[in-house]
Formats: structure tokens, C-alpha cells, sequence
């Protein structure tokens, strides 16, 4: 009966085959072509030109996790882009920073949303944020190739877990390894600096606002000493994003209150250079 | 082996439709509403966890009655269409046409197929727009045809008389209260005219709400706000003067899709 039998427009098979609610499992059966790993990789001499992002950090307050990024690309010793955003949200109650390869982090965070969004829609509940982690360290291992060529892309994730009512931030390695951060991390080539500025700054009471100044001063103590690192760009506005991650939800903050918390720390810098002094015991 | 008897092609294609309309009919109605902010579902479905109404995509939602293992295969087919044109192309890209066609092909297929049993589903898919002239609404019966609907629409059991019900009640700017209400009162209708009580707890309501700031504009209507919607929130004075605004809160409050 049926007229056209090799190609009817209906669904194919993959498609209404039931069992996985993953898409990347979807993918690798319908589609392999598509997913990031599965390229093959052609033989290169010596380090790829690409953009790169650098330096994310992210740390927890009384209320939840905040997570930054400064807005530089750069490719080799040049600026590629000047206001790149680097800090995405994943789902309602998580967001992944990148550093690293911009061009493939941007394509794996985009299948990582996807990837939480249509478990949600085919399971009808969300994933628990290690099983969002854990995807996430799958996602970064089939990299693994690209990285060994010098196309890294190491992601930073911070959500709020809504079982335990607190902000938790995991940090990840080229080979997709993964470890839970207590109170604060960095990445990138200003991680360095970052993580030492949070080190004497970061306490655990902070408000959303006081952990929100913590993040742009680390950031802004990064590109004082990072050259890849993007220091807050007053003459034309742009500045570090930050997202707010608590039990309300994932918030980008807007750029009027971005703006306000930078001029205010930038004020403080002008007096002391080097940014505020702890304590010494 | 012995001849089969001949059965003609109408008789054969009239066996099928015939037995696929007996299946829907045994299940309770969807109906789907248009009102002044989007497309509101009431589904009379007592079970919490096995939705009749689902999210598909951003602006697309998806409804149907029948036999749950099949719409269930074919809502997932539907997310893992809409997310792979979403992924290859852009979120803007997936639409309910499209969605609406790719059902229709298959139920097409699968209805037409000697070899397959007919499917014994009717779907809608909806489509929410920027403006109230954008919302699309698509009937698909079981057997690959494709119906544009607008305003109020019922698939499933006594579908007609519904129908006829909400086409004399149904005005496209309704509240999203008195939609849910309408909505209520049409399902309760039984089939020899008579009226059945239902509760907030019978009930799945979802609805496409273009005032939503996120990007996905599906969201369930749950426990205590469906029972504020519909009136039987008598416990405390304050929550029904709020009950107009209560909308626009819960609409803010975030993703809490389940």
C-alpha cells in the first residue's frame, strides 16, 4: 500500500526508537557525523592558530555560586575579540564557564544545554547536578583528541544543587576528569593569579553582591598580571559578565549593575593599586 | 495454503480508521484554548507523572489521547526532531509546521501500512507566536491527515460534543482563569448531556505563555495555582484578590517545570 517506500517522510527508525534520554546517544546513532568527537583529525605540525578564551572563575556565597568571566579572546599574541562572553547557562539552576579553544568550547556548551534540555523534556524531570557534571566530563573526554592537539577546552561548572540548597562548583581536566571545588576555583591562563587573589579575599558568608565584587576583583588581578586576561574596558563599556546561579535560578547580571560594581572597584584600585589587603592573621 | 478471502481497499482502509477511532474514543479529552496570553491545555488525566501534555520545544507544545506507549514514541520522536533542527540550524528554526508535518507523514506511513498496526492516537501540536494572530494550532488524527485549527479545539472521547460546547463559550481573549474554567466545565460534560464534578486533582493543565521572559514559554499549571485559577482555593480571603497577578508571579518564578 504504500506508494513511496524508501523515502515516506515519515520519522526514521532512530527517531521513535525508545530507551535513551540522552541526545548525544541520539546523535551517535542517528547522526555521527554531527557530534564533536567523532571528526577525524587531520595531521598537523606544530600549534593550531584559533581564538582562546582565558579566565573564568567561580565562587560560592551564603545563597548560591557566582560565576565570571573576563571578555578576551586572544590568538597567539593578538586580541581576536574583545567582548566574547565565555559564561553560559546550562539550565535553569547551572551555568558552565569556558577557557580554552572558543570555537569548540562554544559548539560543546551549546550540546551540553541541549543535552540537560532534552533529558528534562523526555524524562519529564531535570538531571541531578552531578549527573550534569558527570555529562559534562563525557562531553570534555571526547575531546581528548583535539586537546592532545593543542585545541583544548576546559569548562567550568557551577549550579545550585537543589537537593542539598547550596552552590557547588566542578572543575575539569583535557582528559575529562572532574573534581568538586569547595568554595572557589579558576581557569584559564589568569587562573593563577585569579585563584590567589580569591584565596585572600573569598570567605564563606559573603552576600551576592560581596561575592560578585570578590569574582571581578580576581578577574581584574588576573589581567593585571595575565597578558591573555582582559582587565575591565572602561572606555568602551565592556565588562566582566557575572551569573548569579541561587534557589531562584541562573541570572546573567545586567550591565547597569556589572557597571556599577566595576566603577566601585575601580575607584578602590585607584587609591590602592593592588587592590584590597587581608588581614595578616 | 488456503486463498485469503478478498477484502476490497475501502473496506480494508475503513477496518483500520474504524479501529483506530474505537481506541481514541475509549480515552478521556484534551481540549486546547486560545486565550488573551497564549494557548492553554486541560487534559482530564488523574495520573501526575504520565503527561498527556507535553513540552516539545521553545514556543511548541504537544497533546494527545489514545494509547499512551504510542503518542509517548511519537512525542519523543517529536523532542529529538525539534532538537536536532535546533542544533543543525537555529532555535528559530523549529517550528510547529514542520513538527505538524513530520507527524502527519508518519501517522500517514504507519496508518497506510499493511504491515503495521494503525496507530490509535489523535495529537494536537501548538505553536505559541509573538502576537495572538501568530498562534498555530494543528489537529492530527490518526490516520496523516493535517488540520489548521483556531480557537477552541477537543480530540478524544466525546470530542464532538465538546466541541460544540466551547464553540458557543470560547472567546479569544479570555483570561487565563476563565480558560482554564471553560476548559474544566467542557471536560465534565459526560455523553448523554449530563455534568460529572471534576477537581483541580483530575486535572492537566499546561499552557504556551508568551509573556514569559525565558526562552521556553511552556509551563505546567500545578497543585495550588490550578486550584487558585479555578476557584476552590477557599481556605484563605487574600489568595483570590491576588489570583490576577498571581499569574504573572508564577510565570517569573523560573523553570519549575515538574
Amino acid at each position: 500500500m504504500e506508494a513511496n517506500t524508501r523515502d515516506t517522510g515519515r520519522l526514521p527508525a532512530a527517531f521513535l526508537t525508545p530507551g535513551s534520554s540522552s541526545f548525544m546517544d541520539f546523535l551517535s546513532d542517528h547522526a555521527p557525523d554531527v557530534l564533536p568527537g567523532n571528526r577525524p583529525l587531520p595531521a598537523v605540525e606544530g600549534a593550531v592558530q584559533a581564538p582562546h578564551g582565558t579566565t573564568i572563575v567561580a565562587a560560592t556565597y551564603a545563597g548560591g555560586v557566582v560565576l565570571a568571566g573576563d571578555r578576551r579572546a586572544t590568538m597567539g599574541n593578538v586580541i581576536a575579540q574583545r567582548d566574547i562572553e565565555k559564561v553560559f547557562p546550562a539550565d535553569e539552576f547551572s551555568a558552565v564557564g569556558i577557557a580554552g579553544t572558543a570555537g569548540l568550547a562554544v559548539e560543546m556548551v551549546k550540546l551540553f544545554q541541549l543535552e540537560l534540555e532534552h533529558f528534562e523534556k523526555v524524562e519529564g524531570s531535570a538531571l541531578s547536578l552531578e549527573g550534569k557534571a558527570n555529562r559534562l566530563s563525557t562531553m570534555i573526554r571526547s575531546n581528548l583528541g583535539m586537546a592532545l592537539q593543542g585545541l583544548a577546552v576546559v569548562p567550568v561548572f557551577a549550579g545550585y544543587d537543589v537537593d542539598r540548597e547550596k552552590g557547588r562548583i566542578f572543575s575539569y581536566d583535557v582528559t575529562g576528569g572532574r573534581s568538586e571545588e569547595v568554595g572557589f576555583t579558576a581557569v584559564g591562563s589568569g587562573s593563577v593569579f585569579a585563584r590567589g587573589s580569591l584565596k585572600k579575599l573569598h570567605r564563606d558568608d559573603l552576600t551576592e553582591e560581596q561575592v560578585a565584587t570578590v569574582a571581578l576583583q580576581a578577574l581584574y588581578d588576573a589581567a593585571d598580571d595575565d597578558s591573555a586576561t582582559g582587565g575591565p574596558d572602561m572606555a568602551r563599556r565592556i565588562y566582566p559578565t557575572l551569573t548569579v546561579i541561587s534557589d531562584e535560578g541562573c541570572r546573567k547580571l545586567p550591565e547597569d549593575e556589572v557597571s556599577g560594581l566595576v566603577r566601585a572597584m575601580h575607584e578602590g584600585r585607584l587609591e590602592q593599586p593592588n587592590g584590597p589587603k587581608a588581614p595578616l592573621s | 495454503m488456503s486463498t485469503p478471502f478478498y477484502v476490497s481497499p475501502q473496506q480494508a482502509m475503513a477496518d483500520r480508521a474504524e479501529y483506530a477511532r474505537k481506541g481514541i474514543a475509549r480515552g478521556r479529552s484534551v481540549v486546547v484554548l486560545q486565550y488573551a496570553d497564549g494557548i492553554v491545555f486541560v487534559a482530564e488525566n488523574p495520573s501526575r507523572s504520565l503527561h498527556k501534555i507535553s513540552e516539545i520545544y521553545d514556543r511548541i507544545a504537544f497533546a494527545a489521547v489514545g494509547k499512551y506507549n504510542e503518542f509517548e514514541n511519537l512525542r519523543i520522536g517529536g523532542v529529538r526532531y525539534a532538537d536536532l533542527r535546533g542544533f543543525t540550524y537555529d532555535r528559530a528554526d523549529v517550528t510547529a509546521r514542520g513538527l505538524a508535518n513530520v507527524y502527519a507523514q508518519t501517522l500517514g506511513t504507519i496508518f497506510s501500512s499493511a504491515a503495521e498496526k494503525p496507530y490509535e492516537v489523535e495529537l494536537i501540536v501548538a505553536e505559541v507566536g509573538p502576537a495572538p494572530e501568530d498562534d498555530q494550532i494543528y489537529r492530527l488524527p490518526h490516520d496523516g491527515s493535517i488540520v489548521d485549527e483556531h480557537g477552541s479545539l477537543a480530540v478524544g472521547g466525546n470530542s464532538d460534543q465538546i466541541n460544540s460546547f466551547l464553540e458557543q463559550r470560547h472567546r479569544d481573549d479570555m483570561t487565563l482563569a476563565e480558560a482554564v474554567k471553560l476548559g474544566k466545565e467542557s471536560l465534565a460534560r459526560d455523553n448523554n448531556g449530563g455534568e460529572r464534578e471534576l477537581t483541580a486533582d483530575q486535572l492537566e493543565v499546561a499552557l504556551l505563555d508568551r509573556s514569559r521572559v525565558q526562552q521556553r514559554k511552556f509551563k505546567r499549571v500545578l497543585g495550588p495555582q490550578l486550584r487558585r485559577l479555578l476557584g476552590e482555593d477557599s481556605s484563605s480571603g487574600g489568595s483570590s484578590a491576588t489570583s490576577g497577578s498571581g499569574e504573572s508571579d508564577s510565570s517569573s518564578e523560573g523553570d519549575a517545570e515538574e
